[in-house]
């Protein structure tokens, strides 16, 4: 079918556009932006004024719990959930039940993705064997069987010269390498930041050394492997400006921050809501600041939703035993877009962040 | 009506005290209510009979996921001479997800129509998750959860203090050793700042120390000499044995010699200053045995008054607050 989408205000950061204007579809595909062809005659026209118009997001960290934990969540649940909020393509990492360390397990994901139908499924294949940072995965099969790159997912590798070795032979065939950049030591049993709240509640807690000493070496070993990476979630002002010395540098390394810890800060814990228990932990407003800043700037260039679902009950604990993770599908944009209407990030910014940046990290060719 | 800016969770609807989960938001009208009545109560164990019926026919169930005797025990004592039932459960339960959860259990016994609940946890906050997930008619008192809160243990503590020394305002208060780990300390920082105490130090090496703390409202030493000067109260904390693995402290002997309560070291502070230590103590660790029994500890008045000061907030809890209703 043709259709014309008229009088609305298209965003488009990788084609420099963003202002109201008509876009004609033929086909699934955009035929032309601004006038159409002259035989071109719409059999639908929508009237998009006062609507805003962004390329599909995509989204560099959701979790899908399937395989492995289908109670909480599935990709039949969740790729509905995303698409209904905007979001055409999903990174998954690698830390289902099993482990995306095969190709079977890669191909498995994508089929059940394609016959849910809803969106794109592209997932991040483990870095190490059981992601126990001791015995590198066959990752240039990992690549060849559809894996976007190459994560430890929320086990950071320990041990420095396994992780130098994973960046070289990742580098060797080009693989984007995702990290967790954070000192395993430092992290330890932490569920919240180190400062006011942890010491007021008695919560064991994760010093902001944890993420600035773990980024200061991966960034070491960026600099002498050659792999280009992605940093996935920053939650602290100082590591936003280590990040900014690296790309002053030229280094090939990117980041991320999750959309909540750009809108919370540890405060939000209150009395032991388990409901803002996230790794990176929320910290201080002034780290909350500085990640919006570097978004800004961008030394942090995606903003990610870092979906994790959760069944209620894993909530209904102490906070040090709940589950980790926010659900963020739905509300990534509309999170997203309240920093675009409290004049904190500029709109071409967000949108950039959300879509064609990311698309860029995972080479999706559309963008 | 009280002040209900943190933790409300506490109070029902009209603002009267429904548990008693921390110290932190408690008003200072509240704090010297419990004292007023734990006061009424302190002769009360001297008496030939040593009951009230201010419980009678109540249920009161002590959950302790933690091991615990004296607590334990000076809460059954107290319930017992409010006329309560008392059932005693050292419970067990898992971290993870798998088995019991901490609530499954507290709703099976809810189911039998207890009334009262005292609990003890290793993790910080399950006193609060628990209040919040029981009905409305049904108390919990937080006989220490985690490292966050132990505020019955604060309030015998101040009771014990308010005994010897009368006005808070003129009072420096020292708290010495492993305050990183520390729920008491966290709940005697938070009453005494809340009774207007005039000065409050923490003492210790840092890696005991937590981040922010002077955002409590306290001060740092990291020595005895100068965190003891002038002061009038010495609170000594339970160093526990664990943490002499040499990750946070060097050794006992290193430990003791600059963080011990000696004869000499409590010259440091002033001349009638008193000596507490919620216990149990480690001789020879944080204490020394002629310090811990010598004319200037209170630490047995301590434990004494623990009964009738948890006589007192249960029957503040139980809308009993009213001192005619038993005397």
């Amino acid at each position: 079918m043709d259709i014309s989408i008229q009088d609305g205000h298209m965003i488009d950061p990788a084609n420099g556009i963003n202002q109201v204007i008509d876009i004609h579809v033929s086909q699934n595909r955009i035929r032309a932006i601004g006038e159409p062809h002259q035989e071109f005659k719409p059999e639908r026209v929508i009237n998009a004024k006062g609507c805003y118009i962004f390329p599909g997001i995509v989204d560099l960290c959701a979790r899908l719990r399937e395989p492995g934990e289908e109670h909480k969540a599935t990709i039949l649940s969740e790729t509905r959930a995303a698409a209904s909020a905007g979001i055409t393509s999903l990174v998954c990492p690698p830390d289902t039940l099993p482990i995306i360390e095969t190709p079977g397990m890669v191909h498995m994901i994508q089929d059940r993705a394609n016959a849910a139908g809803f969106c794109d499924i592209y997932p991040l294949g483990a870095l190490t064997v059981g992601l126990e940072g001791e015995k590198l995965t066959d990752m240039a099969t990992l690549l060849d069987a559809g894996c976007v790159g190459v994560s430890n997912a929320l086990k950071p590798v320990e041990n420095s010269l396994l992780m130098r070795r994973a960046m070289q032979y990742a580098s060797t065939y080009d693989i984007p390498v995702f990290l967790a950049s954070w000192d395993s030591w430092l992290q330890g049993n932490g569920v919240v930041h180190e400062g006011t709240i942890s010491t007021q509640l008695g919560l064991p807690a994760i010093p902001e050394a944890a993420e600035t000493v773990g980024i200061a070496r991966d960034i070491a070993l960026v600099e002498t492997s050659g792999a280009s990476a992605h940093i996935n979630l920053l939650s602290c002002e100082r590591s936003v400006f280590r990040l900014g010395e690296a790309r002053q540098r030229q280094l090939p390394i990117s980041a991320s921050v999750a959309v909540h810890n750009l809108l919370c800060t540890e405060s939000d814990i209150g009395e032991f809501n388990t409901l803002f228990k996230v790794i990176p932990p929320l910290r201080t407003k002034q780290d909350q600041q500085g990640l919006i800043e570097g978004t800004e700037r961008g030394d942090i260039s995606v903003i990610c939703s870092d979906h994790q679902p959760h069944s209620l009950d894993s909530k209904l604990a102490p906070f040090s035993e709940a589950a980790t993770g926010i659900a963020g599908l739905d509300t990534l944009l509309t999170l997203a877009w309240s920093l675009v209407n409290n004049r904190q990030l500029k709109a071409e910014t967000v949108i950039a962040a959300l879509t064609v940046n990311p698309a860029r990290i995972v080479g999706l060719g559309s963008y | 009506m009280s002040k209900r800016t943190d933790f409300p969770v506490q109070f029902d609807q009209n603002g009267k005290l429904r548990h008693f989960l921390t110290i932190q938001g408690l008003s200072e009208e509240i704090l010297t209510g419990i004292l007023d009545i734990a006061h009424s109560f302190i002769d009360f164990g001297k008496r030939e009979i040593k009951k009230i019926p201010l419980m009678r026919g109540k249920t009161m169930v002590n959950l302790f996921f933690e091991p615990s005797t004296r607590t334990r025990t000076t809460f059954e004592i107290a319930a017992k001479r409010l006329s309560a039932d008392v059932v005693n459960m050292n419970a067990t339960r898992m971290s993870t997800s798998k088995g019991e959860s901490i609530l499954d259990t507290v709703k099976t016994l809810e189911a039998m129509h207890t009334d009262m609940f005292v609990v003890r946890d290793r993790a910080s906050g399950s006193a609060q998750l628990i209040a919040s997930h029981l009905p409305g008619h049904v108390r919990v008192i937080n006989a220490g959860d985690g490292r966050h809160e132990h505020p019955t243990q604060a309030m015998l503590d101040v009771f014990t203090i308010r005994q010897h020394k009368q006005d808070f305002s003129r009072l420096r208060i020292a708290i010495v050793g492993d305050i990183l780990h520390s729920r008491v300390a966290r709940s005697q920082i938070h009453a005494l700042n809340i009774l207007g105490a005039r000065e409050i130090r923490v003492i210790g090496p840092r890696t005991l120390i937590p981040t922010d703390i002077e955002a409590m409202g306290v001060g740092y030493a990291n020595n005895m000499k100068d965190g003891l000067e002038d002061v009038d109260v010495v609170i000594m904390l339970r160093i526990q044995r664990e943490r002499m693995d040499g990750q946070l402290i060097p050794s006992e002997q290193e430990y003791f010699a600059r963080y011990g309560l000696t004869e000499e070291t409590l010259k440091f502070a002033r001349p009638d200053a008193m000596v507490m230590h919620p216990g149990p103590i480690n001789r020879g660790l944080e204490i020394s045995s002629s310090v811990a029994d010598g004319s200037r500890s209170v630490i047995l008045d301590q434990i004494t008054n623990g009964i009738a000061v948890r006589m007192s907030i249960m029957a503040h809890l139980m809308g009993g607050q009213e001192k005619s209703k038993w005397t």
